[in-house]
């Protein structure tokens, strides 16, 4: 039998405000242990949650760049548990009103596009982290991360394969990166996934029975976690046994998914309205600000792109993979105005020039105006495109500008007339039986002439028009 | 010298900017008279004489600069119930479970007391977290009744109420989740105001029941509950719900007569159960603030037997939250010998929490669970807007409500403490004012024939502090000043 799955995300993501959504520690990453803390993110008696009203702004960019409705009024619920990365014995989270719901969000896999539903997005604070001590039976708590703005964005389920996982949750990175309200990374936890999945023989429209996988922590890891949870469940299926509905965690190490245990069975979590907090209320004058400080989404940007400049697809995916991308390119080309060979520079070029220092476009040696500076060079002939490669590798590594690169090493290409007429002049006197080869109808022979032009200019000569001047000179 | 503490804060703040006594001789009066009748009484948890001295000599520097300069609390000796947090002073909520918590912040409330030159005494008794009505679910020891030692002070702002009583200090501060500043300071002959929700800050004060708790002023005086409450009053941006409104200079509300004032009789406030003592001292107050110039009305609070169910699922439901927290992993108790991490929880919250805060922690615990939520919870939440309703329907016939504070005067030691649902009904009319957010407060109004004090409770809309302290004012110009403290 067929079977087809059915998977829906449940994706955290860290906001990168300044500071934390109560208290006003920083969030930034790496501090020493329980040095961004404070006696509310500590969850000292008597102290109370002030929210961060930049979170809620954040929050709503993410929910209108995926299409959702927006609640006007955002209540904050607690939920309950007992863990000792998790102060108060309750998260703030939010419930029954979520600050979004009902959006959704386009990806592409081979070729063809899908809509994949959101269900909702909230609001919720992150939970501080626990180190185990290898040696002895005793764990410490760091609580620098507790209280971190976190939204939750809970996807429907429509994804069908890992690869359409995959697909929505690089689109959803993408979009967080673009809005500037995360770095989306998901090894070091900015990013973290839940995965729903379940069979159902194919064209059966009820669900089978899902299991949830946690601890997936790589784009690479939720594409075979996911595949090994179909092989099982298939396996399951097939054998007429039943898939038990529990929460599996994904071992990387050995490939598997396997049954949680302890802490993570089914809870109650007593959620109810945080009566420290006040209800949110968005109003239309706020949306309407954030909306309009929104920047173009990438797939409003890849439309624009493709009508303004007549890109090809291959390059508008590299060229809106990040905002800064496309602004480096749109920055080029309003210095350049020739869009398809400054895609061609950056899309080859300057992409192998980046993955090979590991470096980010926002990091780039070589400013928008450099390149365009560049590529001004080999226009007006000033420089061959074979050279500009190994310049542009130069200004990478030394932040110079491609005229002074040129300049320094005298590797202006030769391209003055009547300098060329002498040097083509002397070539013709020393080899006057290939001269007269030519004439005799051999025009093969103007390439080893070209040739002795380029030589004697030590290669400096401007190729095009040595050809052109030499065969004047020939034909007289 | 000890007619000094005997003196109302006003009185005092007279002797102190005419320089006759000295913070210090006020603040070391005081301490002598802890010393003196503390053990009888027991209302302090922790004294902190060095501080009150050193916050003494202060307010002699301040007082001898510039008069100009001293505020009405300047040298003023004040006690203060220990669930407020008071920085490098431990604070304990009555339990084993902060035995030895000290908070590295003050609330709110006590950062204001102190940049107006306030002099902290010590930290006052209270039942844990603030749960009672006796001050005997103090994890240490109950505190006794300055008229009867041999009864409770009521509670839980028991020892806040009983010290201002005792004259172990000129005021002092409470806390009131369902009546625990008006009952005992009934039960004390002290004057008690819980302000409107959100009227003063609650950063700093450890939570029980987050949407019904609220800090505020014991004194022996309408006059002192006025000037503390313009001290306490006013917006905080570290408490969400606390509402950014002007604060008034609430001393002018102090005018004699009661003309154009409409007072509210809720009629079933007076129903069988009420002490026979309690109903005719209550009546001769409504007459006396007729005799003001008061207009008396009759109203209707239909909602009121819901009331105490109510309370008693809210009020546990958010508690059982709110102390969540104390598990032993970052401070207070953290119980020894334990096998992993569940078996600490449960060993230290077992020996941290005494009875009766671990029979609301299960009730409330209960009432959140998922399949009980809608019929207790969210049930409670919609009768508490029943009672909002019944009260915004009332406060168009009346500008204030009077009505007694508890049913009975001051019990015994030992009397209630092993029939919580009795004890439970010592706040029946004190809850639903916490259940709507308005201000109440007590007022000394007679004595039982016993010679314990009994208080009236007035009651006006949100925001309507002024119109209680004015017709407070006026029952206690009536009345005579209360000057028959209690010998202790
Ligand atoms: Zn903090």
């Amino acid at each position: 039998m067929d079977y087809e799955a059915v998977i829906g995300l449940e994706v955290h993501v860290q906001l990168q405000t300044a500071t934390k959504i109560f208290c006003p520690c920083p969030t930034t990453f790496g501090a020493l242990a329980n040095t961004h803390t404070c006696p509310v993110c500590i969850g000292m008696p008597g102290v109370l949650p002030v929210l961060n009203r930049k979170v809620v702004e954040f929050a709503i960019k993410m929910a209108l760049a995926v299409n959702c409705d927006i609640a006007p009024f955002n209540v904050f619920a607690r939920k309950h548990y007992f863990y000792p990365d998790l102060p108060k014995g309750y998260q703030i989270s939010q419930y029954e009103s979520p600050l979004a719901e009902h959006g959704w969000l386009d990806i592409e896999v081979d070729g063809r596009t899908r809509r994949i539903g959101i269900t909702r997005i909230h609001m919720e604070e992150d939970a501080g982290k626990l180190m185990h001590d290898e040696n002895r039976p005793v764990s410490y708590v760091d609580l620098n991360r507790t209280g971190v703005p976190l939204i939750e964005i809970v996807s429907e389920p429509d994804i069908r394969s890992p690869e359409e996982a995959v697909a929505y949750l690089k689109k959803l990175r993408q979009l967080v990166r673009y809005l500037g309200i995360s770095d989306g990374n998901m090894e070091e936890g900015s990013m973290r996934c839940d995965a729903n999945i379940s069979l159902r023989p194919s064209g059966q429209k009820g669900y089978g029975t899902r299991s949830e996988l946690k601890n997936i922590n790589s784009f690479r890891h939720v594409q075979r976690a996911l595949e090994y949870e179909i092989r099982r469940q298939t396996a399951l299926l097939l054998d007429g046994q039943d898939v038990v509905q529990e929460t599996r965690l994904w071992d990387a190490a050995r490939g598997v998914t396997f049954p949680m245990r302890g802490k993570e069975e089914a809870h109650d979590y007593r959620y109810f309205p945080d009566p420290d907090l006040v209800p949110v209320e968005i109003d239309s004058a706020w949306l309407t600000r954030i909306r309009e400080e929104l920047p173009e989404l990438p797939d409003a940007k890849r439309i624009r792109l493709k009508r303004q400049y007549g890109l090809s697809d291959y390059d508008l995916e590299i060229l809106t993979a990040s905002r800064s991308m496309a602004d480096y390119f749109e920055g080029c080309v309003a210095q350049f105005p020739h869009p398809k060979t400054v895609s061609n520079w950056i899309c080859v070029e300057l992409v192998r020039l980046l993955r090979q220092g590991d470096q980010e476009i926002d990091t780039c040696p070589v400013s928008p105006a450099g390149l365009a500076g560049l590529l001004e060079m080999i226009d007006n002939g000033t420089i061959s495109g074979k050279m500009a490669k190994d310049i542009l590798q130069q200004m990478y590594h030394t932040k110079k500008s491609a005229r002074e690169i040129v300049e320094e090493q005298g590797l202006a290409q030769m391209s003055d007339e009547s300098q060329l007429r002498i040097v083509i002049e002397r070539v013709m006197e020393g080899h006057p039986k290939e001269v007269e080869r030519y004439r005799a109808g051999k025009t093969k022979v103007l390439g080893f002439l070209v040739g002795q032009v380029m030589r004697e200019t030590r290669g400096q000569a401007n190729p095009k028009k040595v050809n052109e001047l030499l065969e004047k000179a020939l034909n007289p | 010298m000890s007619s000094l503490t005997d003196l109302s804060v006003h009185e005092l703040h007279e002797l102190l900017i005419k320089r006759e006594v000295s913070a210090v001789e006020v603040a070391k009066t005081y301490l002598k008279r802890i010393d003196e009748v503390d053990s009888k009484v027991r209302a302090y948890l922790t004294l902190t004489p060095d501080q009150a001295l050193a916050q003494a000599e202060e307010a002699d520097r301040c007082l001898s600069r510039d008069v100009e300069e001293a505020t009405p609390l300047t040298g003023i000796p004040m006690g203060i119930k220990d669930v407020i947090c008071t920085c490098g002073v431990r604070t304990t909520c009555g339990s084993r479970m902060l035995e030895n918590f000290v908070p590295p912040y003050s609330a709110t409330v006590i950062e204001r007391l102190e940049a107006h030159g306030a002099v902290m005494l010590g930290k006052l008794n209270m039942d844990e977290f603030a749960m009672g009505s006796s001050t005997e679910n103090s994890a240490f020891y109950p505190t006794h009744n300055p008229w009867d030692l041999e009864r409770v002070p009521g509670g839980s702002s028991g020892g806040s109420a009983a010290s201002v009583a005792a004259r172990t200090c000129a005021c002092s501060l409470g806390s009131d989740t369902g009546g625990s500043i008006r009952q005992p300071s009934s039960h004390c002959g002290v004057v008690g105001m819980k302000p409107t929700y959100g009227r003063v800050s609650r950063y700093g004060l450890v939570a029980f029941a987050s949407s019904l708790d609220q800090i505020g002023p014991i004194t022996r005086d309408v006059t002192d509950c006025a000037l503390l409450l313009n001290v306490i009053s006013g917006y905080d941006p570290r408490d969400s719900t606390s509402i950014p409104r002007d604060v008034p200079d609430y001393t002018l509300s102090l005018i004699p007569g009661l003309e154009g004032c409409t007072i509210g009789l809720p009629k079933e406030y007076f129903v069988s159960g009420l002490d026979p003592d309690v109903e005719r001292a209550v009546k001769t107050a409504v007459s006396a603030l007729e005799g003001q110039g008061a207009r008396l009305v009759e109203v209707s609070l239909p909602h009121t037997e819901y009331a105490v169910a109510t309370y008693y699922i809210i009020a546990p439901a958010e508690a059982s939250s709110n102390l969540s927290r104390y598990d032993g992993v970052k401070y207070g108790l953290r119980a020894q010998g334990f096998k992993d991490l569940t078996d600490m929880y449960k060993k230290t919250r077992s020996q941290g929490f005494g009875p009766e805060v671990k029979r609301r922690i299960m009730i409330g615990t209960y009432s959140l669970s998922s399949g009980y939520y809608d019929a207790y919870y969210k049930k409670a939440s919609q009768v508490r807007t029943l009672i909002v309703q019944d009260f915004r329907h009332a406060f168009k016939d009346c500008d204030v409500i009077a009505a007694p504070v508890a049913p009975t005067s001051a019990f015994r030691l030992g009397e209630k403490v092993d029939d919580p649902l009795q004890m439970y009904l010592s706040d029946i009319f004190t809850i639903p004012a916490n259940l709507a957010g308005i201000p109440g407060i007590s007022v000394p109004c007679g004595m039982d024939h016993n010679g314990l004090p009994i208080g009236l409770q007035l009651m006006a809309t949100h925001f309507g502090e002024q119109s209680l302290l004015k017709a407070a004012y006026n029952l206690e110009l009536a009345m005579g000043p209360w000057r028959n403290w209690p010998a202790v």
